[in-house]
């Protein structure tokens, strides 16, 4: 009977081991008449193959958990490496090939920067500060110098995988975000002044940001308590929000390039964008599937959402393009995909596939017309439209979101008996669309305040801006000393 | 001796340099250079944004010859860099004082 119980626990986690435990099974019903006739027919014989079997399924269980755990831990180490891909050399080769010529490596050298400073912060304070338990608005220093950060999982987070794969694929994230924000002040922002904004805002913006929405006990946290909960599945609040908005407060404060937009700067090469783009797509996969935490169906619903919504995106900004003006670019099929992968990014663990379509199309679109339309009426020298892509795509797809979220791909909200409840607007929860309103609206506030606090001290203190000398040379020559190309130079 | 500077379509290069060796010319310099006559380029549109492109990537062959080959090398020019439309080039005559083949200080059209 107890085995029998127990049989079934496990058989409804994992179909798999059904043929396996039937041969337990059937090994005690074997083993059960057997025993008495070798044995002296007293208590201590009958005894001893329950309790061997009772071991034997106890190793069983164990293993069918080693297994589950390996799988998920191989996918959540993978979707880290992916991750990673999107900063260096996707964001790096996206944004390089945008600028011109001058500014190549000074573009590519601030996706690279992050790589290396992002991650000692990381391991020395920054993930106790995100993922630490704390208060509604930041972790505390429970996790200082990774201390308690190992092999055994943190079941609030992901309960099969080691709490280090977890660190050092919330890492990943905590990189590209600031990342991100370059595409605003590209061109133009000195090296020193580049490092030390992306320090601050890395501690004052995007850790308090990771927390509220991620971390066990923040404000936001759909999970794990929060008083808002918000349906972020994969960043779009903590990633595109925080960056794209905090974008925008960084190109108007900057100002605009010398002699922008009087003098043409072209991108110097699409090829370039056009490659690192494409890296990001794939990345994507490890951003958005990886947010399962783990390797089932979960993974896979949010892998197809992302690639539809990506693919819908590219063909509503070419599309609105060609209509507009003539012919579908380029440029405009793949800024298209990555304004559809960031409006799908919240969204892509709890939307099925036909209202990931949507999602892109309109972001297509939408971005498109804020990259086109609205950046040319404001004048604003957003350079390499980091706001029109992130911060717009990212509030329209938070807001989505909370249209289209769906209990049947992910039934986040349950009541006390544990009976799923409806998650976005189309299942009825109307409040939804409420709550990812507040998110949007702390994520846009958290970003222009710290953005603006970060610029003025840096600004006082050691500068923002090159020298207009400087920046007419290129940030290649005047901040690293190297130049990008030399194909002309005789051999 | 002249020196015939003829500004060609990139498109053309190769069919100008054939029917030049055709006709025995010897050598030529060839550079990629950018400019415009009265065709006045073309736009580019990135993200929504417009840039006029006005200088537009063209192939100008250098050739010095002697002055009994100059009129055969026109035609052989005219013809074969010819499409008929706005953008097809120039080409420019300059008279030359002297040539010298470092190699062996060769003076004249022996140097050519």
């Amino acid at each position: 009977m107890f085995v029998l119980e127990r049989g079934k626990l496990i058989g409804e986690e994992e179909p798999a081991l059904i043929p396996k435990l039937s041969l337990v099974l059937l090994l005690l019903v074997f083993t059960q008449p057997l025993l008495p006739q070798t044995a002296s027919p007293s208590a201590a014989p009958t005894a001893a193959p329950t309790s061997d079997t009772n071991a034997r399924l106890a190793k069983l269980e164990q293993q069918a958990a080693d297994a589950k755990s390996s799988a998920d831990n191989a996918w959540m180490l993978t979707s880290a490496a992916l991750v990673l891909m999107m900063t260096g050399p996707g964001l790096a080769l996206f944004y390089g090939g945008l600028v011109r010529k001058k500014n190549v490596l000074g573009t590519m050298m601030q996706s690279f920067a992050l790589m290396a400073v992002i991650t000692v912060l990381w391991a020395l304070f920054s993930f106790s500060l995100a993922f630490g338990p704390g208060n509604g608005f930041i972790g505390g220093l429970h996790h200082l110098f990774l201390k308690g950060v190992g092999a055994a999982p943190d079941a609030d987070y992901a309960g099969t995988i080691p709490l280090e794969t977890f660190m050092i694929y919330q890492l990943m994230f905590a990189i590209i975000t600031p990342g991100l924000i370059a595409g605003a002040f590209a061109e133009r922002m000195k090296f020193s002044a580049m490092a030390v904004f992306m320090i601050l805002w890395s501690v004052i913006v995007y850790d308090p940001m990771a927390h509220m929405v991620w971390g066990k006990g923040g404000l936001l946290n759909a999970a794990l308590g929060g008083r808002f909960p918000t349906l972020d599945f994969a960043g779009g609040t903590v990633v595109h929000i925080t960056s794209g908005v905090s974008a925008l407060v960084c190109a108007l404060y900057l100002g605009k390039r010398v002699g922008y937009p009087r003098e043409p700067m072209p991108p110097h090469s699409v090829v370039l964008s056009f490659i690192g783009a494409c890296l990001l797509w794939v990345g994507w996969f490890g951003f958005n599937a990886g947010s399962a935490l783990s390797a089932g169906s979960l993974a896979t619903s949010a892998f197809v959402a992302t690639h539809f919504a990506a693919a819908a995106a590219a063909a509503g900004w070419a599309g609105a393009e060609w209509l507009r003006s003539g012919k579908p670019t380029t440029l405009g099929a793949i800024s298209g995909s990555v304004a559809g992968l960031v409006a799908i990014t919240p969204a892509s663990g709890f939307v099925k596939p036909m209202p990931a379509l949507l999602i892109g199309l309109i972001a297509g679109v939408f971005c498109y017309w804020m990259v086109a339309v609205v950046k040319a009426k404001f004048g604003y020298d957003d350079s390499l439209d980091a706001f029109g892509v992130h911060g717009a795509g990212g509030t329209l797809g938070a807001l989505l979101t909370g249209v289209f979220a769906s209990s049947v791909v992910n039934p986040i909200f349950k009541d006390t008996q544990g009976n799923t409840l409806p998650s976005g607007l189309i299942e009825g929860n109307a409040h939804q669309v409420v709550n990812q309103l507040v998110a949007v609206a702390i994520s846009w506030a958290l970003a222009i305040v710290g953005t603006l606090v970060i610029l003025k001290i840096v600004d006082a203190t050691i500068g923002l801006r090159v020298s207009e000398a400087e920046e007419i040379q290129g940030l290649d020559l005047s901040q690293h000393g190297e130049d990008g190309y030399h194909w002309e130079t005789p051999a | 001796m002249t020196k015939v500077e003829a500004v060609i379509q990139n498109s053309k290069l190769e069919a100008v340099k054939d029917a030049l060796h055709e006709i025995g010319v010897e050598g030529m310099t060839v550079l990629e250079v950018r400019g415009h006559g009265r065709q006045k380029g073309h736009t580019e549109v990135y993200r929504g944004r417009e840039y006029s492109v006005d200088l537009i990537p063209k192939t100008k062959l250098e050739l010095v010859l002697p002055d009994a080959m100059v009129e055969k090398a026109v035609q052989a020019i005219l013809t074969a860099a010819r499409t008929g439309k706005i953008g097809d080039g120039k080409i420019f005559f300059t008279r030359v004082d002297e040539a010298i083949r470092i190699r062996n200080e060769e003076r004249g059209e022996g140097a050519l």
